[in-house]
């Protein structure tokens, strides 16, 4: 990577960024993923690795949430910008060198940043937790610089429209750098009470509504097509998916705070709206799965199909949860409970993390034109991927409903902590299964670069995906 | 890009977006900042300091530029005996809050009040200042304010911290740091919920209550009680420090982190805290080899567990 950062644009070779993008992105997710299973643990047995500074849960429990938003979810996102937006172009991405540096920037931008965190050093709002100065370096050392790649590729595309993916991707980062520097506005000016409570949910819900929920519907409309070879089913419907996000996926922030004195309109507003996010949502899973129309052999025997489409199916239980448990009847029951996190990573590990593997996956093996080292091992990735997170998914669910009922029936609060307890347990168990998964994942796409059968010109990896 | 469908796609995209914004960021806006702010707002307001997160004064949220919660027996220029109130010491160069820097967020009749009454105009960060929360009429209502005692009595930070004994003065702006940094606020909400933690947690916060604070730090993922009022539920020293040196000492079933490090490395009368011979002790103790756990050392006067204790206790 060092090597390039000083050469010629032109000597670089295609997909560099990308290839660099992801392999960072999967080391993120180790680091994440290690970190969250590390922070289950001590919420399972609160004496592992105890009285320590540097290792207190109430410094690790957001660096675990950081590095895996912002390290694997928003690098893999990058990694699918750096090779898909050139390919629905019918171009090359507008510079491998400006992809190279953004990656350069921020890696060494996110460590830093987890660093300090970690030590403390925290602007005490939760999702904007970095300090205000290493939020405007990462607005402008690493947002913008990818965001000119991607519409600067865009815009020197050799097709004449733009294909549904492209606009999600050309939009999602303009609107993510907006939630950005207007999300920290209470850092800037030193906002305060309601207005700083309200901002910080405010970017909260918009930096997973805005960016990471249509990214990952966006790379499905391109992964989804290539390797069926089925056209994407309604490019109406993908219209219809891309407007709801913009109108109603940008305003319902204030139902994260339905207990705060914040103006009854504006909660009943958030709720309503909230609702509404089923109409993106059952856009994109029916566009996908009825792309799939007599190609779900695919399902089967396709490692990226089978990521992306568990990744879309995942969509289904998650926009369910999403829509109605923000109305107030629900809310009252659920918020604040363990069934919030447990939809938090449906999102994040099942929906989203689903769709950026298979990109992750497809995208190495078509830049690198090699065929995946092992097939055994990813479906290996894949099962414990699942497993695990189903197990995470399922047992905070419940533990979640626990605390629900405890909470409205007044029960002593360490009575949920017992209650609980087994949950936990589960909890860590699955979180462990996520990070053994991830290893073993970073082991394959080494290999795979290293020692993967080479793809002959003219054929695609997933077409040789059984020849030997 | 010189295609008619993305001049339409453009100009819709700014107007969805905008709009979506003017609901969401502008029109809130005019409701919360007409809100006034309540007694509880300007104490917190004025005990916690200017930000209790990253700031200038304090990078690694150490707990520095935060004021002190000072509670004054005796008239500190007279020396004569008074009801006790608690004021907010801002020695020389301690950053003033939002509610004096910027007296808007306050509603009309407390900034008005505190202008008028208060003489908070006159404070000056690089003197330092003294502030009261007092109370008055405006247009025939009581309203709470915040009287800057500095200019209105003569009650100077260093008289009044001159006159106060060491128990007398609360770290709260400091703990509140420490609240933010240990990140107590992952597990503790500070927002009781509406009809259901009225009997366990206390009333909800109302309107006006945080004028003035930031981080808010409400929590959004409950898995330990609520703190909003604990002050109120449970004000013992010894259960706290024995809870937050080792939570298993008190409540064998927490699965709160032991925050034994925020001693130090000296106790209260200057003594080196053995950790591993505590540990060893309480290992035995749990173990069921030794019958009395091992005791907790008092902490010392400015150790960071000092500062959390002082916030915990002011959340009443």
């Amino acid at each position: 990577m060092f090597k390039y950062l000083f050469a010629k644009n032109e000597d670089i070779p295609a997909g560099s960024a990308a290839v660099f993008f992801g392999f960072s992105s999967i080391i993120w997710f180790i680091i994440g993923t290690g970190l969250g299973s590390f922070n289950a643990a001590k919420l399972a047995f609160p004496d592992f690795v105890t009285g320590s500074y540097m290792f207190a849960f109430g410094h690790m429990r957001q660096v675990h949430v950081m590095a895996v938003i912002f390290g694997w979810i928003s690098m893999a996102f990058a990694m699918a910008f750096m090779y898909i937006t050139p390919a629905l172009g019918n171009t090359k991405l507008w510079s491998e060198k400006l992809g190279i540096w953004t990656c350069f920037n921020w890696n060494g931008g996110l460590a830093v940043a987890l660093c300090l965190m970690w030590a403390g050093v925290t602007s005490g709002r939760e999702y904007t937790d970095f300090p205000w100065p290493i939020d405007l370096i990462i607005l402008f050392a690493v947002l913008l610089p990818l965001g000119i790649n991607v519409w600067m590729t865009i815009v020197h595309r050799k097709t004449q429209g733009i294909y549904t993916t492209n606009w999600f991707f050309g939009a999602a980062i303009f609107m993510l750098m907006i939630v950005v520097l207007v999300g920290n506005l209470p850092e800037y000016f030193s906002l305060t009470g309601l207005t700083e409570a309200y901002l910080t949910w405010w970017h909260a819900h918009n930096i997973l509504g805005l960016w990471i929920t249509p990214v990952a519907a966006a790379i499905a409309y391109y992964t989804v097509p290539k390797i069926t070879g089925n056209p994407l089913y309604s490019h109406r419907i993908g219209h219809l998916h891309f407007w709801s996000v913009v109108v109603f996926y940008s305003t319902p922030a204030a139902h994260h705070l339905m207990s705060s004195p914040l103006p009854e309109w504006l909660k009943s507003f958030a709720s309503v709206e909230g609702v509404l996010i089923l109409v993106p949502a059952i856009a994109f899973v029916s566009n996908l799965l009825l792309t799939m129309t007599g190609k779900w052999h695919y399902f089967v025997d396709n490692i990226e199909i089978r990521f992306t489409i568990t990744g879309v199916m995942l969509a289904i239980p998650l926009n369910m949860q999403g829509g109605f448990q923000q109305t107030r009847a629900i809310n009252w029951y659920v918020h604040g409970t363990g069934w919030i996190v447990a939809h938090a990573h449906l999102a994040l590990l099942g929906f989203s993390t689903f769709l950026e593997a298979a990109a992750v996956y497809y995208g190495l093996q078509t830049i690198l034109r090699r065929k995946i080292y092992s097939l055994a091992l990813a479906n290996f990735h894949f099962w414990f991927l699942l497993i695990g997170f189903a197990t995470y998914w399922i047992s905070i669910t419940i533990a979640g409903l626990i605390q629900g009922a405890a909470k409205i029936y007044e029960v002593p609060y360490i009575d949920v902590v017992i209650a609980e307890h087994p949950y936990m347990i589960a909890r860590w168990v699955g979180g462990t299964m996520v990070f053994t998964g991830n290893v073993v994942w970073l082991y394959n796409m080494w290999m795979t670069a290293r020692a993967g059968t080479p793809v002959p010109v003219g054929r695609l990896p997933h077409e040789i995906a059984y020849e030997r | 890009m010189a295609f008619r469908e993305y001049k339409i796609g453009t100009r819709m995209f700014g107007i969805a977006l905008g709009g979506s914004m003017m609901i969401t960021l502008y029109m809130p806006s005019l409701t919360i900042y007409s809100v006034g702010v309540t007694e509880t707002g300007l104490v917190k307001g004025l005990s916690y300091g200017h930000n209790s997160g990253f700031s200038y004064e304090d990078p690694f949220l150490r707990g520095k530029g935060k004021p002190l919660t000072v509670t004054v027996k005796k008239d500190p220029v007279t020396g004569a005996d008074i009801d006790p109130v608690d004021a907010y010491v801002y020695t020389a160069g301690t950053p003033f809050p939002s509610a004096i820097r910027n007296p808007d967020i306050l509603g009309r009749e407390v900034q008005a009040l505190s202008a008028d009454e208060g003489r908070v105009g006159e404070a000056e960060e690089d003197q330092g200042a003294v502030f009261l929360v007092s109370r008055g009429d405006y247009e025939g209502e009581t309203f709470p304010y915040i009287e800057n005692v500095t200019a209105t009595r003569d009650w100077t930070a260093e008289l009044v911290l001159a006159a106060a004994a060491d128990s007398d003065k609360q770290h709260v702006g400091s703990g509140k740091t420490m609240f933010v940094r240990e990140g107590c606020w992952w597990c503790h909400t500070l927002l009781p919920e509406q009809t259901q933690d009225w009997q366990y947690f206390g009333l909800p916060p109302r309107l006006g209550d945080f004028n003035g604070e930031a981080p808010t730090a409400f929590g959004s993922d409950r898995k330990a009680p609520d703190l909003l009022h604990v002050g109120s539920r449970n004000s013992s020293k010894e259960w706290l420090m024995m809870h937050f040196f080792n939570p298993r000492l008190v409540q064998p079933h927490s699965i709160m982190p032991r925050f034994d490090y925020l001693w130090g490395e000296v106790d209260a009368n200057g003594n080196d805290i053995d950790y591993d011979q505590w540990r060893a002790d309480y290992n035995a103790y749990a173990a069921g080899t030794s019958i009395y756990p091992p005791e907790v050392p008092d902490y010392a006067p400015n150790s960071e567990i000092r500062y959390l204790m002082d916030y915990v206790l002011s959340l009443k």
